[in-house]
C-alpha cells in the first residue's frame, strides 16, 4: 500500500512550486489577457475572386499575427472577420495612397496568399468590404458575475458537504478541505492562463470562462468521491488511526480516480489531436483542470483533513517559536 | 425474485432509447458523421409546426431541422442597423445605440432566441446575430421594433370617431381608400367598427413649445405585467419620462373615453386574437399609467413591444446576411466527429479494463447519450460550445459512476464473495459517493443557473441547465440502466464465466486476496454496512 499522508508535506511544497508561477503572472498585469469578445475590435467583411475556405483564412491570417480572429463563412468565398482592434485603421483615406497600416498589411498578405478581393458587386478590388470598429460582444461584467456565482456555489458546496458528512466529527472540515482544492484547480489553471497569455498571446474569452466552470464541477465531484470512501471507513474502522484511515481510503479509491481521470483525459487528448483548431484553447483549460481536479483531491483535499486532524499546524509553530509556552493561534492556518 | 421487474425496466429503457434515437436522428447526417457511414436520411421524428402563409394558418409535420444551436456552433442571421439621426439630433448617439442594444437584446431573449450577439459597429451602428433562425423572421424581430407610437382615432368636431366603413383603412399617411369617412359614436363603437378606425398620431406640445409626435421615446423601458390586486386580472404598468408626461396628459386629457392605438413602425399592435389593441382612455395620465382589460398574453406581448419600442432613435437595417458558425463550420464537424470517436475509446477502454460489465456500461453509456441529446432536441434551449462543455462533464460523471460501481465490485469480488453478492454490494456501496457527487453538482448547477438569470450571462445559465439535465439523467443511467443490465446478466450463462467479470481471476478467489484486504472490516457480512440499495421505483 502506498503512504500517501507520510509525504504529505511535500505535495504541499509540490502544489505550492507549481502554482506559485501562475500566482505571480496573475499578480503582474496584465494578470488575463482578454480577448476580442469583451475587448471589441475591428471587423470586416472580405471577399475573394477564388475558392477559399474558412480554415485556409483561419490560418492565414493567424500567420500574419493575429490569432485572435474569428471568422464566419458568410456567402461563397465571402467572410466576416472580427480581430483586434487594428492600428491605424481609421486613418487610411479613401483614394491616396494610404499610410501604412495594420489594414494594409493583412490586405496584402491576403491577396499575396488567395489572390484578387472582390468588392460587393462583384468586381476585382484590393480593399476589404465594410470596415468598422467593434465594441464587444460580451460585458466584461459577464467575467465578475460568473466569479460571484462561483463563489456562491463554492459556499453552497461547502455547506452541503458539512451536512453530508454530518455523521463523522468535524464535518465543517471536509467542506473546506474541498472548497480548497477547488480554488487550487481554478487558482492552477487561471495561473498558467495568465502565463500562457503572456508568453503565447493566448486570450481569455467566454470558452475559457466555460471551461473553468467546468472543471470546478469536476473538482467537486472527484474530492466527494475521495472523501466518501473515508467517511465509509471512518464508520467501520473502528479504533484506527485517522491518517491510516485517509490512506486506506486514498489507495482504495486510487483505481477509480486514476481510470475516470483517464477517461475523460482520453476524451480531451482525442478531441485535442482529431478537433477543429477553435475550440483547443478550450480543451487545454480542461485537460489541465482535470488533471489538476484529480491531483488536488487525493494530495490536497485528503491530505489537508489529515494536516488539521494531526495539529501539524501546531506543532509548526511550536517549532518555529519554542519560546512561547501558548501555540500560536488556530486560525492562521489552511492558508495552504 | 424481481425478474419481471427487472425484464419490464429493460423493456422500458429500450423503449426510452429507441425513442431518443429517432428524435436524435441527424436530418444532416454529413454534418454530424463521417461521409463513409451510410445514414438514411430524413427518418427522424416529426415535430407539429404551425405557420402562417398568405394570411392562411398551416399546420404541418416537419422534421426538426436541427438542434438548436448557438452562434458558436451553428451560426445564424447578422443584421446591420443604422441609427438616424436626422429626426432626433439633440440625442447622444453613442448612448442611444448603447441603449437600443439593451432593448434589442431584451426583446429577442422575449421571444425565446437565446444567445444572441450585438455589438455598435462604428459610430452609427449596431450588429446584431441572431442564432438559427431565418433571415426574414430575424428582421422581423429586430429590425421592426423601429418607432413606435402612440396615436389617437381621427375625430368629428363632435368628438364622434371617424371610420372607413367599406374601405380600405390606411394608416400611413391616415386616410381611408374607396370610401366615405362615416362618423360612429364612441360608446356604440364594435370591434368590427374598431378595425375601420383612421388612427392618426398622436401630438401634443412639449416643454420647448413644439409640437411633437408620442413616440416610444418618451416612454421608460420598465413597462412591466402585474395583477389587479382585488381582481387578479392583468395589468400592464408603464411609465414616461417627463417630457412625455407632459406630453400624455395633453393626449389622454383630450381623448378621455376614447380609444387609444399604439403602433409600431406604423402598423397596429395587435392581440392574440389578431384585433388591434386600442384600450379606452379612463382617465388623464401623466407619469404613470396602467392598461387594464387585455388578456394576459396580450399585456405581456404589449409590454415587450412597449418595452423594445421606446428606442431612443430610430434604427434602419441596413444590411442582412447569413453568416455561419463563430467557430467556424469545418473546426465544429471535426470536433464533432473527434466527440464520437473519443466516444468510442471511452467504450473501448471500458470493455478492455472491465471485460464484459464495460461492454454493459458501454451499452448504458449509449442509452445515456442519446436520451441527453434528446432532450437537447426537444428542449427549447439553445445549445452552444459551453453546453456542449457541461455535456461532456456529465459524460464523464456517467462514466465515472460506473467505474465507481465496478471498482466496488471488483473488491468485493476479490474478498470472496459471490457475483450476485458483489454486484448488489458493489451498487449500494457506490451509491452513496455518486448521491453525494451529484447532489453537489445539482446545487451548484441551480446556483450558476439562478446568477446566470438574475445577470443576464446566457453562457453561465445555458451551461448550469445543461449539466443539470445531464447530471440527473447519468444518475438515472448509472442506478437504473447499468443495473438492470447487469441483474439481467446474472441470470444468464454469462455470470458462470467468472474471468470476463473480472481480469485477475485468481486474486478474487484466492485466499492470498483475502489476507491482502486492505480493510478487516471489509470482509464483514454486508447487512453490518448499509442495506442494499432498493432499485428505484
Amino acid at each position: 500500500m502506498f503512504d500517501f499522508v507520510g509525504r504529505r508535506n511535500w505535495y504541499y511544497l509540490l502544489s505550492f512550486l507549481v502554482l506559485l508561477p501562475g500566482v505571480i503572472s496573475l499578480v503582474i498585469p496584465p494578470s488575463l489577457k482578454p480577448g476580442i469578445e469583451f475587448t471589441g475590435g475591428t471587423t470586416f467583411t472580405v471577399r475573394f475572386a477564388q475558392a477559399v475556405d474558412q480554415e485556409g483564412l483561419r490560418s492565414a491570417l493567424s500567420d500574419l499575427g493575429h490569432s485572435e480572429v474569428v471568422v464566419q463563412r458568410t456567402g461563397e468565398n465571402r467572410f466576416l472577420v472580427r480581430t483586434r482592434e487594428l492600428q491605424g485603421a481609421g486613418t487610411a483615406p479613401e483614394v491616396g495612397p494610404a499610410p501604412p497600416s495594420e489594414r494594409d498589411e493583412i490586405e496584402a498578405g491576403l491577396q499575396q496568399r488567395f489572390g484578387d478581393f472582390l468588392d460587393n458587386e462583384g468586381k476585382v478590388s484590393n480593399r476589404f468590404i465594410d470596415f468598422y470598429i467593434v465594441s464587444g460582444t460580451v460585458s466584461e461584467e459577464i467575467g465578475r458575475n460568473a466569479g460571484f456565482a462561483v463563489i456562491v456555489a463554492s459556499v453552497a458546496i461547502l455547506l452541503y458537504i458539512s451536512w453530508a458528512f454530518r455523521a463523522v466529527p468535524k464535518p465543517f472540515l471536509y467542506g473546506t478541505a474541498a472548497v480548497v482544492a477547488l480554488l487550487h484547480d481554478a487558482v492552477l489553471v487561471l495561473g498558467a492562463f495568465s502565463i500562457f497569455g503572456k508568453v503565447f498571446g493566448i486570450e481569455i474569452n467566454t470558452m475559457f470562462l466555460t471551461g473553468l466552470l467546468t472543471v470546478m464541477g469536476f473538482s467537486v465531484h472527484d474530492t466527494i468521491v475521495v472523501f466518501d470512501r473515508i467517511r465509509e471507513n471512518l464508520r467501520r474502522g473502528e479504533g484506527r488511526e485517522f491518517p491510516e484511515c485517509v490512506n486506506v481510503s486514498l489507495n482504495q479509491t486510487l483505481a477509480r480516480s486514476v481510470n475516470t481521470s483517464f477517461t475523460v483525459v482520453l476524451v480531451l487528448v482525442a478531441m485535442l489531436l482529431m478537433g477543429g483548431v477553435t475550440i483547443r484553447d478550450f480543451l487545454l483549460v480542461l485537460l489541465i483542470g482535470i488533471i489538476s481536479g484529480t491531483y488536488s483531491s487525493i494530495f490536497m483535499a485528503s491530505q489537508l483533513l489529515v494536516t488539521w486532524e494531526e495539529r501539524d499546524i501546531q506543532r509548526l509553530f511550536r517549532r518555529l517559536l519554542p519560546r512561547r509556552r501558548r501555540p500560536a493561534p488556530v486560525e492562521v492556518e489552511v492558508g495552504g | 425474485m424481481r425478474g419481471w421487474f427487472n425484464r419490464a425496466l429493460l423493456a422500458f429503457i429500450i423503449v426510452l432509447t429507441v425513442l431518443s434515437v429517432v428524435t436524435v436522428w441527424p436530418s444532416e447526417p454529413d454534418r454530424y458523421l463521417p461521409s463513409f457511414i451510410p445514414w438514411p436520411e430524413g427518418k427522424g421524428i416529426k415535430f407539429p409546426s404551425i405557420g402562417i402563409e398568405g394570411g392562411a394558418v398551416t399546420f404541418q409535420m416537419k422534421e426538426a431541422r436541427a438542434m438548436r444551436l448557438g452562434l458558436d456552433l451553428r451560426g445564424g442571421t447578422r443584421l446591420v442597423m443604422e441609427a438616424d439621426t436626422s429626426q432626433t439630433p439633440d440625442v447622444n448617439v453613442d448612448q442611444a445605440l448603447e441603449a437600443a442594444s439593451r432593448i434589442i437584446e431584451r426583446r429577442v431573449n422575449a421571444f425565446g432566441v437565446a444567445e444572441s450577439e450585438i455589438q455598435t459597429l462604428g459610430s452609427d451602428r449596431l450588429a446584431v446575430q441572431l442564432p438559427g433562425i431565418d433571415p426574414e423572421k430575424a428582421r422581423e424581430l429586430v429590425g421592426r421594433t423601429a418607432v413606435l407610437e402612440f396615436r389617437e382615432p381621427k375625430l368629428d368636431e363632435n368628438k364622434d370617431i371617424l371610420t372607413c366603413q367599406g374601405g380600405k383603412v390606411i394608416y400611413n399617411p391616415p386616410g381611408c381608400e374607396g370610401a366615405q369617412e362615416v362618423a360612429v359614436p364612441p360608446q356604440s363603437l364594435t370591434a368590427q367598427a374598431e378595425e375601420n378606425i383612421i388612427w392618426v398620431p398622436a401630438r401634443a406640445t412639449g416643454s420647448d413649445g413644439v409640437e411633437k409626435d408620442l413616440t416610444g421615446r418618451f416612454l421608460k423601458p420598465n413597462t412591466f405585467v402585474s395583477g389587479h390586486p382585488t381582481t387578479g386580472l392583468p395589468i400592464l404598468n408603464f411609465e414616461m419620462t417627463s417630457e412625455g408626461s407632459r406630453l400624455l396628459e395633453q393626449v389622454t386629457n383630450r381623448l378621455l373615453d376614447l380609444p387609444m392605438g399604439f403602433f409600431l413602425d406604423g402598423e397596429p399592435i395587435r392581440g392574440k386574437d389578431n384585433n388591434i389593441i386600442a384600450p379606452t382612455v379612463r382617465a388623464v395620465i401623466s407619469d404613470k399609467g396602467i392598461i387594464e382589460g387585455l388578456p394576459v398574453e396580450d399585456a405581456r406581448l404589449l409590454s415587450i413591444q412597449l418595452n423594445a419600442g421606446a428606442f431612443p432613435v430610430p434604427l434602419r437595417v441596413v444590411q442582412q446576411e447569413e453568416v455561419d458558425a463563430t467557430l467556424g463550420e469545418d473546426s465544429v464537424q471535426k470536433s464533432v466527429i473527434a466527440g464520437e470517436v473519443a466516444l468510442l475509446i471511452v467504450m473501448l477502454f471500458m470493455t478492455l479494463y472491465y471485460r464484459l460489465p464495460g461492454v454493459l456500461a458501454s451499452l448504458a453509456l449509449f442509452v445515456y447519450t442519446s436520451m441527453v441529446l434528446g432532450i437537447f432536441k426537444v428542449w427549447p434551449v439553445t445549445l452552444t460550445l459551453a453546453g456542449i462543455a457541461a455535456f461532456v462533464l456529465s459524460v464523464g460523471m456517467a462514466v465515472d459512476a460506473n467505474i465507481l460501481i465496478f471498482e466496488r465490485t471488483k473488491e468485493e469480488l476479490r474478498l470472496g464473495r459471490s457475483l450476485v453478492a458483489s454486484i448488489e454490494a458493489g451498487f449500494s456501496r457506490a451509491w452513496s459517493s455518486i448521491r453525494d457527487s451529484n447532489v453537489s453538482t445539482i446545487i451548484t448547477c441551480l446556483i450558476l443557473f439562478w446568477f446566470g438569470d438574475q445577470f443576464g450571462a446566457s453562457l453561465v445559465k445555458g451551461f448550469a441547465l445543461t449539466l443539470l439535465i445531464g447530471v440527473l439523467l447519468s444518475m438515472f443511467s448509472a442506478i437504473v440502466v447499468t443495473r438492470t443490465f447487469l441483474r439481467l446478466t446474472i441470470g444468464t450463462p454469462l455470470a458462470r464465466r467468472l474471468d470476463w467479470w473480472v481480469v485477475d481471476v485468481a486474486e478474487a478467489r484466492g485466499p492470498a486476496a483475502v489476507a491482502s484486504a486492505p480493510l478487516p472490516g471489509a470482509g464483514r457480512p454486508l447487512a453490518e454496512g448499509m442495506p442494499p440499495q432498493q432499485p428505484e421505483e
